[in-house]
């Protein structure tokens, strides 16, 4: 496997320049090499020695085409090349590059197989391997399910170290000194003699000679950048104001649009006046948009406030029109045969065990939620007879570009999308509405650049949320053991929807998300069981930080909570006792000896709960300790530990667990997106509290390099955030609560 | 209408009731105050005011009057760092970075006011800046840090 894997890696890196080596995948589309991008746009003097690396007179660009949303992304790209390459990665320029198929994420495709992260088997690992090819075929450059270290980790390598040898080469036809000989620092090749070749300087030779490909990666041992704390390259203007964000971003002659699109989701305008609107000072133009409508102005707040004075009616969304009723629907497919989607765990035999006796029974349920990053959608848009130019922040490049080629009707090589910072995201990214929004508005504004910003109500009344999910447990004990375990989960189909807006249609057969979280999970239960059930389409749907595991760590870890005191067994201990995977077992240890776990009470109004799940190949365990005072609950500490076989920076690693954490928390606290008339109620943060600083815990974070596969951790610290948070306060309190927000039920302090 | 933003006086005609957040931003080109909500619930467009941090989509330009804005650009740069700042990337405390400006303005007038802030202090000042990443336990300890600093200088 270890050649194999090596050819089919290069044959992916290496592009147009390239050998044909690939004999992987037997499709003719999947082995042929994809064209570098970069080779189409190359001046005299540049050389592009792989789609990730650029080298001009003017430095060393280094291509990080996974997005940063905040998670550091572009640093840690930009390492993984420097490391092989031999230069200051903080002295290169960084640039996301114009997308392209080279950039597919085969690494975010491996998490649908229908194999737990824990199963390393040949025929899992085969079949993970297979999931590259409809990626490459899909063109699938996106970024998403914490899967930019995993994709990039030997990729961005390979790409730095076949730089290096090339640029080495190229030394050689100029100084005549063998290859061998010579070695490479700071962005120079070093003669035996001391002298320089500066990388720049050699740039037009390398441009001229096949890449040397017969490359391998240091080992560990050899790591200058990675494993070590390193500062973030964006650290220092995300400190002074100067980073610039889409919404940042000023074009000469541009003019500003503001949008109100239907609130009921998908339904048409059915009529609307812009008289006052139009008579508004700065107002440029109103039009009709798909569902809605636009106001073009000279200033952002103009734009706004024009638009808030069209007076729209509104032809109502095309789903029931409350959260009660939606959650019907929802109930409904739980349990019912007609709409079962999946059942991806049965082991044992859970209906004749529940059938000896009396058994536990809980139904948990977690709501809508909006993404809600601190920067609304946004996007810069301008169209001329033969161009469409596009500066945004997205997750799926590529998608924005095709989509905006069938809107205005252009090729899709005359589509550019320039990938902008952006200020968070947590899944909104994934979804492009706000970008063909501003597409059609420079088709009426042909020639002139048009920046669309959404305003915080438009933006959290139209996003495509977390999706609410219902769902029943069931479970019986014996001996002081868990012996059952059954979980229902009733959602609507979130890939499925997904698909259907970025591919243009619906992907066959059953939606894992349902259960991802639940049905995964490294426990061996003798009789364990988990059944997801589809529930109609209704309020669009997306990824939301974690996706299937944000609400299905709840309803798993919740139910085996409640079953293990039904047990009477000590909560820690019985999860350790059942664990199946000796890297998650370890995980759970830790977190016991870190926390000084000695059973879930610690005082007479306080109580710590533990919670577990394994999300994105990440095993992730939890312990919440948390005070209730008789007004409320506060929450003390929070310890974390994680293994994500290999920590390439311990600091970046530690900021993204405890923010996920917190993020999960925040949620389970007090956020949820509601409807009445078809409408998301929550428009602005004073509705979608999340967490602030008084009541963030103290963190205690630790990681582990026990897996053999390294992984990304942008995500596995939310899933069990909520079940640690609930098992604590009932701890605390004898209160459970199964359903999210908490604070529909207790108050926080 | 004349107004004094990071020691610079600019002449702008707008409406008495743009907020000075859309002001800075669209008007004067000076972006580090961010919008993040609009109704002050958020705090990513905080500025200093005479000295105090104000939150600038809630201000509007017509009540200003001669009191002197300072935004993020004007408390320091990544060339002369202000002593918060310098803190700040020590602690590498920004993910996203989007709320960070108004953190550190709000940090840099609560330590303006008070070098000495407890725990509790510290809470009270920096609970109506949001921040979605959840950067908030770094916040909590750069604020501790900066004030040490800001001590020792």
């Amino acid at each position: 496997m270890g050649r194999l894997r090596t050819i089919t890696r290069r044959t992916f890196l290496i592009g147009s320049a390239a050998i044909a080596g690939g004999v992987v995948f037997g499709t003719y589309l999947a082995k042929r090499p994809i064209k570098n991008p970069l080779l189409t746009d190359l001046q005299d003097g540049e050389a592009a020695i792989t789609p990730y690396v650029k080298i001009d007179a003017n430095g060393v660009t280094l291509i990080t085409p996974r997005a940063d949303k905040g998670q550091g992304a572009y640093s840690m790209q930009a390492r993984l090349i420097a490391e092989e390459l031999d230069i200051d990665p903080a002295s290169a320029i960084l640039s996301p590059g114009l997308p392209g198929p080279a950039y597919y994420n085969g690494a975010v495709m491996e998490e649908s197989v229908p194999f737990p992260a824990y199963d390393q088997s040949t025929m899992a690992e085969t079949v993970r391997k297979f999931m590259h090819v409809p990626a490459k075929l899909f063109s699938m450059q996106m970024t998403g399910g914490s899967s930019t270290v995993p994709d990039g980790f030997v990729k961005l390598r390979m790409a730095g170290a076949i730089a290096r040898e090339t640029l080495k080469e190229a030394a050689t036809l100029k100084s005549g000194i063998a290859r061998d000989q010579l070695k490479t620092e700071d962005g120079s090749v070093v003669l035996p003699d001391g002298s320089r070749l500066a990388y720049t300087d050699l740039a037009s030779t390398a441009a001229s000679i096949e890449p040397i490909t017969d490359v391998e990666l240091r080992p560990k041992s050899d790591w200058k950048f990675l494993g070590k704390p390193m500062p973030r390259i964006d650290m220092p203007a995300k400190c002074t104001g100067t980073e610039q964000y889409g919404i940042d971003l000023v074009f000469d002659g541009m003019v500003h649009a503001a949008v109100r699109a239907n609130p009921g989701l998908g339904a048409k305008v059915k009529s609307y006046d812009a008289s006052v609107a139009e008579s508004m000072r700065g107002v440029q133009k109103v039009l009709p948009i798909n569902n809605g409508v636009a106001v073009i102005a000279d200033n952002t707040w103009r734009a706004w406030r024009a638009a808030d004075a069209v007076d729209i009616q509104w032809a109502a969304g095309p789903y029931p029109g409350t959260t009660d009723e939606i959650f019907s629907e929802i109930e409904k497919v739980v349990d019912s045969d007609e709409h079962r989607d999946h059942r991806q765990r049965d082991e044992g035999d859970v209906e004749a065990v529940l059938e000896e006796g009396e058994y536990f029974e809980a139904v948990y349920k977690v709501p809508y939620l909006a993404h809600a990053p601190m920067e609304p959608m946004n996007a810069i848009v301008k169209v001329t007879d033969d161009r469409c130019e596009i500066w945004t922040g997205t997750q799926i490049p590529l998608f924005v570009r095709d989509h905006a080629a069938d809107l205005s009707g252009l090729d899709k090589d005359r589509v550019f999308v320039y990938v902008q910072a952006m200020g968070g995201s947590f899944g909104h990214k994934l979804e492009d509405t706000h970008v063909l929004q501003a597409v059609e508005i420079a088709l009426a504004m042909k020639g002139t650049a048009v920046k669309l910003v959404w305003s915080r109500e438009e933006d959290m009344t139209h996003d495509y949320l977390r999706p609410g999910a219902i769902a029943k447990g069931r479970g019986r004990v014996a001996d002081g053991k868990v012996d059952a375990f059954d979980l229902s989960v009733g959602q609507s189909a979130l890939m499925a929807d997904w698909f259907g807006r970025l591919m243009g249609m619906t992907i066959p057969g059953p939606d894992a998300t349902i259960t991802t979280g639940s049905w995964d999970q490294p426990f061996a239960i003798p009789n364990y069981r988990v059944t997801g059930y589809r529930a109609p389409t209704m309020v669009p749907i997306s990824s939301w930080r974690s996706v299937g595991a944000s609400g299905n760590g709840f309803f798993h870890d919740s139910l085996l909570d409640e079953l293990i005191y039904e047990a009477g067994a000590d909560p820690l201990a019985e999860r350790i006792r059942l664990c199946l995977d000796d890297t998650s077992r370890k995980v759970l240890e830790k977190v016991g000896e870190i926390s000084g776990w000695d059973g879930p009470s610690i005082s007479e109004n306080r109580g710590r709960g533990v919670a577990f799940c394994l999300s994105f190949g990440v095993p992730a365990a939890i312990v919440t300790e948390v005070t209730h005072n008789g007004a409320g609950i506060k929450i003390d500490k929070v310890f974390v530990v994680v293994d994500v076989g290999e920590v390439l920076d311990p600091i970046n690693l530690e900021a993204q667990v405890f923010g996920g954490v917190i993020f999960g928390m925040a949620h389970a606290m007090n956020c949820e997106t509601t409807f009445e008339n078809h409408a998301a109620m929550q428009d602005n943060y004073h509705a979608f509290e999340g967490m602030r600083l008084y009541q963030v815990p103290e963190f205690e974070v630790v990681a582990l390099s026990n897996a053999k596969k390294i992984r990304g951790i942008g995500e596995p610290g939310v899933p069990p955030a909520a079940p640690s948070l609930g098992n604590a306060i009932f701890a605390a309190t004898g209160q459970r609560i199964r359903e999210l927000p908490f604070n529909k039920h207790i108050d926080f302090l | 209408m004349q107004i004094t933003v990071n020691d610079t006086s600019y002449t702008i005609d707008v409406e008495p009731e743009m907020p000075l957040l859309w002001v800075l931003r669209e008007e004067l080109g000076i972006t580090g105050p961010k919008y993040g909500c609009g109704i002050a619930q958020c705090g990513a467009c905080t500025v200093h005011v005479n000295g105090y941090a104000v939150r600038s989509c809630q201000l509007a330009i017509g009540d200003l009057g001669n009191s002197s804005v300072k935004t993020i650009e004007g408390l320091g740069t990544p060339d002369s760092l202000h002593i918060v700042q310098e803190a700040w990337i020590e602690h590498q405390v920004a993910q996203c970075g989007y709320c960070q400006s108004g953190q550190i303005m709000q940090a840099a007038s609560l330590l303006s006011t008070n070098p000495d802030p407890s725990d509790d202090q510290i809470d009270a000042a920096m609970s109506g800046n949001l921040c979605r990443c959840g950067t908030y336990p770094r916040i909590r300890a750069v604020v501790k840090a900066a004030a040490k600093k800001l001590q020792g200088s």
